[in-house]
C-alpha cells in the first residue's frame, strides 16, 4: 500500500502493507533512525513519537492507520520550544547513560510539558512511567524535566 | 594499590612514537600495556610500533583529537578517558576531539569494556601519554625560541615563556613537535593532584548532545547501501537441535529475500546454534516471517531443565552434607561446637536476564573473502578470536568497527550475536546483513546470571563475637568447574576476618547459558552473605555496621587466597564510618513498618557500604532512600558520569529485588519474554539516593559494578527491620497483610 504520511512537517510517501508499525516505517523505510524499538509491545516507551502532539507508542501504530495525522520524532523535536528547553536540560545535567531509551524519554517529557507547563512530581512520575530506562537514570530524568519546566535551577543530582 | 600497574611492569612494554600528522601537526602513538600473549615476539613488537595509528593527534589549528579505544556501552569510558590524556596535555577541553578507533588491540592495548578493570589499567598511560605529547610540544617551543624547556610553562593548549612574555598555541609547534625525540613514558613528569584541571570535574557524555537528538550512533543504526535485515530463529529450548524446517511459506513472505538454515556447531558458547535466518527488505517483515517457518526441534536435552527440578536438586545437595571445600580455615566444626549460640539459615536467588534496552544485533558484510563488521560488543577481541574458530575467518581478513551499545552489563561480553550475522552474512557475500534479535529472542536467550543456594551456619561466642561461620554454596557446573559466571569468591566476607570458616561447593548441570552480569558473583553471593551476616549481627546482639567494624579491626591488607587484589580493611572501616555517618544509621526502626538496613562490599577494587531506608505497609514496598559511601580511589575522574553509575547501580539492583526479576525455566525453556514478565525499575519507584565519596591516596579504579551489591541486602536488611520477616530468597515476595 502507498501512504503519505505528514513527518517532522514534511509529507513523506512509503510503500508499506498497513499493518507494519509505524516504528518499521520510520526506521526501516525513512532512515529515521532516532526512535528506538525495545520490547515491540508497548511497554518500553522507547519508539515514542507524537501524533498530533501527543506521546504514542510507534511500535503499536499500524501505518494503515495513520492517516493524516502529524507525526512528529525526536530529530524534529529541537525544532519546539518545550522540545529544545528539554534538550538542553537534558545535556545540562547530562541525564543519560547509554542513551538508547532518552529519545522516548524526551519525546514523553516534551508531550507532558506541552499538556502541563510546571509537572508536579506525581505528574511526572504518571507521564514518564511507561519510560523505561535500564541504566536508571531516573533521578535525572525527573530534574530535567523540572529544568526545562523552570522549575529547578541546577540539577539537584549533579555532582 | 593494584599489584599488576606498578611503574615497572610498564615501562618494559610502553612504547611511544612521534610522527608528522598528514597535514601538517603532531601525531603521538602509545602503545599501552598489553597481555603478555598479544604480542610474543620482538618483531611483533617492532611491527606494532611501527604501524601505529595516532592515538593522539595535534593539528595545527590545536585541535587535539584523541581515540577512543574501548567499547562505549553507557559506562561512560569515551569521556572519562580521553580526559585523563587531555588533563595531562594540559589543553582545553574544548579543542578536544575524540573519535571511536576500530578494534586494533596491536595499535590501542586491550579493548573491552568489562569487570570496571578499564580506569585502573588506563589511568597511569593515559597520564603518561598525555604527559609526553605536552612535553614534546614545550620542547619544540623551547627550540623554536631558544630557550631551555624548564622556563616553560602551559595552560589551555598554549604554552607560555613568562621571561620574554611570549606564548604560542600548541597548533603552531605541533609540526615541529613531531621531530622531537619522544621522552620516556615512565620519566615523564606528572601533574600533582592539585594541578589537574579537567580529571574530577564534570563533563557531559561526549555523545550526549547527538543522543538527545536522536542522531544514529547505536548498533542497530548503522545503515549500509543495499543492507537486509535478519532474524534468527532457534530452539525454543536451551540445547535443542533442528531436526527438519520447513522454509517454503516464510520465503513466500512480504518482503523476504533469503531464508538461510544455519547448522550449529553444538557449542552454545560460541553462539552457533542451530537455526534459520530470515533476511528481509525491512526488519518487521523478516519478524514477521517466522510465523511461517515450520519447524521441528529435538528439545530432548533439554528435559528436566526446569527451575522446579533445579530446586529439588539444591535441596538434596544441602541435605547430602557440604559438598566439596573451597576454603578451609581453622576448625570450624569443633568452633561451631563450642559456641554460645548457632544459628543457621538458607539462601537462595534466580537465574534473571541482562535485559539491555538494545537488544543483541550486529551489521556484517562478507565480500571477497574479507569481512567488515559493526558491533556493539563489549569484547571485540573475543569476538573476532571466536570467528576464527567457528569460520576459520582470518582475523586479518576483519574490519571490526565499535558501534555505542545501547546497554551492556556483561551481555555483551558474549559474541553470540556477532557469529551469528557472520554465519548469515557468510551465506549471502556482498549483501550486508544487519541481524537484530527481537526482545523476546533477547530475554530467552541469554547468558543469564545464574541462580543459586547458600546454607549457612554461624556460631557466636560468649560475647557475642562471631566465632564460626560455614557456607555450602550449591550452584551449576560440570561437577569440577562451575558454569560461567557461576564460581564462588574464597575470599567473601567474612573470610580472612574470623579464624574458623569453611566455604564448599555443590554443582548440578545445567543447558542454560550463564555469564556475567554486572558485578557478576558479588551481586548475588552480597546479598547472600549480607543478609546472612545482619541475622548474625541481631542474634548477637548488635547491627551489621558493629559487627563489620569489629570483624574488620586494625587496618591491613588482607591478600586473596590464590593471590588477586587485596583487601583494605582500613578502607572498608572508613566507608562503613562515612555511611553510617551521613545516613544517622539506626537499626531500630523509626516508625512501624518502616526500616533501615545496612550492607557493604568489596568488589572489582571498589569499596562500597550502604543504607536503604524503606517501609512495607499492606505488602507493598517503598524504597525512601538510599544512602552510598564509596571508595574508588583517589581521583573520581568525571563526577558527572561517576554519580551516573551509581544511581544506576542502586536503582538496578533494587530492582532485581522488588520488580520480581527472575528467569525460570521448564524443560529449558525461558518462561519469561518480555518487560511484562521480566520487570525493570521504572520512574515512579526511584528513590532519593544521597552519594558520598571516600578518596584515600589509592590510583583510581572502576565503578560499573561495586556500587551495585550492597544495595540488595541493604534493602532486604531493611525490610526485615522494618517488618520482622527475614527475605532469604529473591525476588522480594511480601505476603500482602
Amino acid at each position: 500500500m502507498q501512504y503519505r504520511l505528514d513527518i517532522n512537517g514534511a509529507i513523506r510517501e512509503v510503500d508499506a502493507p498497513p499493518e507494519m508499525p509505524l516504528l518499521w516505517v520510520l526506521r526501516g523505510e525513512l532512515g529515521l533512525l532516532g526512535t528506538k524499538y525495545g520490547c515491540g509491545v508497548g511497554l518500553c516507551g522507547a519508539c515514542t513519537v507524537h501524533v498530533d502532539g501527543a506521546a504514542q507508542r510507534s511500535c503499536q501504530l499500524p501505518v494503515g492507520r495513520v492517516g493524516h495525522a502529524k507525526i512528529h520524532t525526536i530529530e524534529h523535536i529541537g525544532a519546539t520550544a518545550a522540545g529544545e528547553r528539554l534538550q538542553q536540560a537534558w545535556l545540562k545535567i547530562d541525564v543519560m547513560q547509554c542513551g538508547y531509551c532518552q529519545a522516548g524519554q524526551i519525546m514523553s517529557a516534551c508531550a507532558l510539558l506541552g499538556r502541563t507547563a510546571q509537572p508536579s512530581e506525581a505528574e511526572i512520575n504518571a507521564a514518564m512511567a511507561g519510560n523505561l530506562c535500564r541504566c536508571g537514570c531516573y533521578n535525572r530524568i525527573r530534574s530535567a524535566i523540572r529544568i526545562a519546566a523552570g522549575l529547578e535551577e541546577e540539577g539537584g543530582h549533579v555532582a | 594499590m593494584s599489584r599488576e600497574l606498578t611503574a615497572a611492569s610498564l615501562d618494559r612494554r610502553n612504547v611511544l612514537k612521534a610522527s608528522l600528522l598528514a597535514g601538517g601537526g603532531l601525531a603521538l602513538d602509545v602503545l599501552i600495556p598489553f597481555p603478555v600473549s598479544a604480542l610474543e615476539t620482538a618483531q611483533e613488537r617492532e611491527h606494532a610500533a611501527a604501524q601505529l595509528s595516532a592515538f593522539v593527534s595535534i593539528a595545527p589549528d590545536g585541535t587535539v583529537t584523541i581515540m577512543s579505544k574501548n567499547p562505549e556501552i553507557g559506562q561512560g569510558i569515551k569521556t572519562s578517558l580521553p580526559m585523563i590524556v587531555a588533563d595531562e596535555l594540559d589543553c582545553d577541553w574544548s579543542q578536544v576531539r575524540i573519535a571511536q578507533a576500530d578494534l586494533d588491540q596491536k595499535r590501542y592495548g586491550e579493548q573491552y569494556a568489562g569487570g570496571s578493570t578499564a580506569t585502573p589499567r588506563d589511568w597511569l598511560p593515559m597520564r603518561q601519554t598525555g604527559a609526553a605529547a605536552r612535553a614534546m610540544l614545550v620542547q619544540a617551543a623551547a627550540l623554536k625560541w631558544r630557550v631551555d624547556p624548564s622556563e616553560l610553562t602551559t595552560a589551555k593548549g598554549r604554552i607560555y615563556h613568562a621571561a620574554s612574555a611570549r606564548s604560542v598555541g600548541y597548533g603552531d609547534v605541533a609540526s615541529a613537535a613531531a621531530a622531537v625525540a619522544p621522552p620516556d613514558l615512565s620519566a615523564v613528569p606528572l601533574k600533582r593532584p592539585e594541578q589537574f584541571t579537567l580529571i574530577g570535574r564534570p563533563m557531559v557524555g561526549i555523545d550526549s548532545a547527538r543522543i538527545v537528538k536522536g542522531e544514529p550512533i547505536f548498533g542497530v543504526d548503522m545503515r549500509l547501501p543495499g543492507m537486509l535485515y535478519a532474524v534468527y530463529e532457534v530452539s525454543p529450548a536451551h540445547g535443542g537441535r533442528l531436526v527438519k524446517a520447513d522454509v517454503e511459506a516464510a520465503k513466500r513472505a512480504p518482503g523476504v529475500q533469503h531464508v538461510v538454515p544455519i547448522v550449529g556447531n553444538g557449542d552454545a558458547d560460541s553462539g552457533l546454534a542451530d537455526g534459520v535466518a530470515i533476511v528481509a527488505t525491512n526488519w518487521w517483515l523478516a519478524d514477521e516471517a517466522r510465523a511461517k517457518l515450520r519447524i521441528d526441534w529435538d528439545l530432548s536435552a533439554a528435559k528436566g531443565h526446569s527451575s522446579s527440578v533445579y530446586r529439588a536438586k539444591a535441596d538434596a545437595a544441602i541435605a547430602a552434607g557440604a559438598g566439596t571445600d573451597l576454603r578451609l580455615d581453622g576448625d570450624p566444626a569443633a568452633a561451631l561446637a563450642s559456641a554460645a549460640r548457632r544459628i543457621a539459615a538458607r539462601y537462595d536467588y534466580p537465574f534473571i536476564a541482562h535485559a539491555p534496552m538494545e537488544p543483541q544485533n550486529c551489521t556484517a558484510r562478507y565480500a571477497d573473502g574479507k569481512l567488515e563488521i559493526w558491533a556493539p560488543s563489549q569484547t571485540p577481541q573475543r569476538g573476532l578470536d571466536q570467528l576464527h574458530k567457528v569460520f576459520g575467518i582470518a582475523p586479518e581478513a576483519v574490519t571490526l568497527h565499535l558501534r555505542r551499545a545501547g546497554g551492556g552489563f556483561g551481555r555483551r561480553l558474549m559474541n553470540d550475536y556477532m557469529v551469528q550475522v557472520v554465519a548469515i552474512a557468510k551465506a549471502l557475500p556482498g549483501v550486508p546483513i544487519q541481524l537484530m534479535w527481537s526482545r523476546p529472542d533477547d530475554m530467552r536467550r541469554d547468558y543469564y546470571r545464574p541462580g543459586g543456594w547458600h546454607s549457612f551456619e554461624a556460631g557466636i561466642g560468649a560475647h557475642g563475637e562471631l566465632i564460626a561461620f560455614t557456607d555450602h554454596f550449591v550452584t551449576f557446573g560440570d561437577g569440577k568447574t562451575p558454569a560461567r559466571a557461576a564460581g564462588f569468591n574464597v575470599a567473601m566476607p567474612p573470610a580472612g576476618l574470623i579464624e574458623h570458616l569453611r566455604y564448599s561447593q555443590s554443582m548440578m548441570p545445567t543447558v542454560v547459558t550463564t555469564g556475567a552480569l554486572r558485578a557478576p558473583g558479588s551481586n548475588a553471593l552480597c546479598f547472600a552473605s549480607q543478609s546472612f551476616l545482619d541475622e548474625v549481627a541481631l542474634a548477637a546482639g548488635t547491627d551489621l555496621p558493629r559487627l563489620m567494624l569489629t570483624m574488620l579491626g586494625e587496618r591491613r591488607e588482607i591478600a586473596p587466597p590464590g593471590g588477586g587484589v587485596p583487601f583494605d580493611t582500613g578502607r572498608a572501616r572508613d566507608v562503613i564510618e562515612k555511611v553510617v555517618a551521613t545516613s544517622a544509621w539506626t537499626h531500630k526502626p523509626a516508625q512501624s513498618l518502616r526500616g533501615k538496613g545496612f550492607a557493604f562490599y568489596f568488589s572489582h577494587r571498589g569499596y562500597f557500604a550502604e543504607v536503604v531506608e524503606a517501609s512495607a505497609a499492606g505488602g507493598k514496598v517503598t524504597v525512601h532512600k538510599v544512602w552510598v559511601a564509596g571508595d574508588i580511589g583517589s581521583q573520581i575522574i568525571n563526577p558527572m558520569g561517576a554519580e551516573n553509575q551509581v544511581r544506576g547501580a542502586v536503582i538496578d539492583g533494587l530492582a532485581q529485588a522488588l520488580a520480581g526479576q527472575a528467569i525460570e525455566f521448564v524443560d529449558g525453556v525461558a518462561q519469561q519474554s518480555n518487560f511484562h514478565d521480566f520487570q525493570l525499575a521504572r520512574i515512579p519507584a526511584t528513590p532519593e539516593i544521597e552519594i558520598a565519596w571516600v578518596r584515600p591516596d589509592k590510583p583510581p579504579t572502576g565503578l560499573g559494578e561495586p556500587a551495585l551489591p550492597p544495595v540488595i541486602p541493604a534493602l532486604t536488611n531493611a525490610l526485615c527491620a522494618a517488618t520482622g520477616t527475614r527475605i532469604r530468597s529473591l525476588p522480594v515476595r511480601l505476603a500482602s497483610a
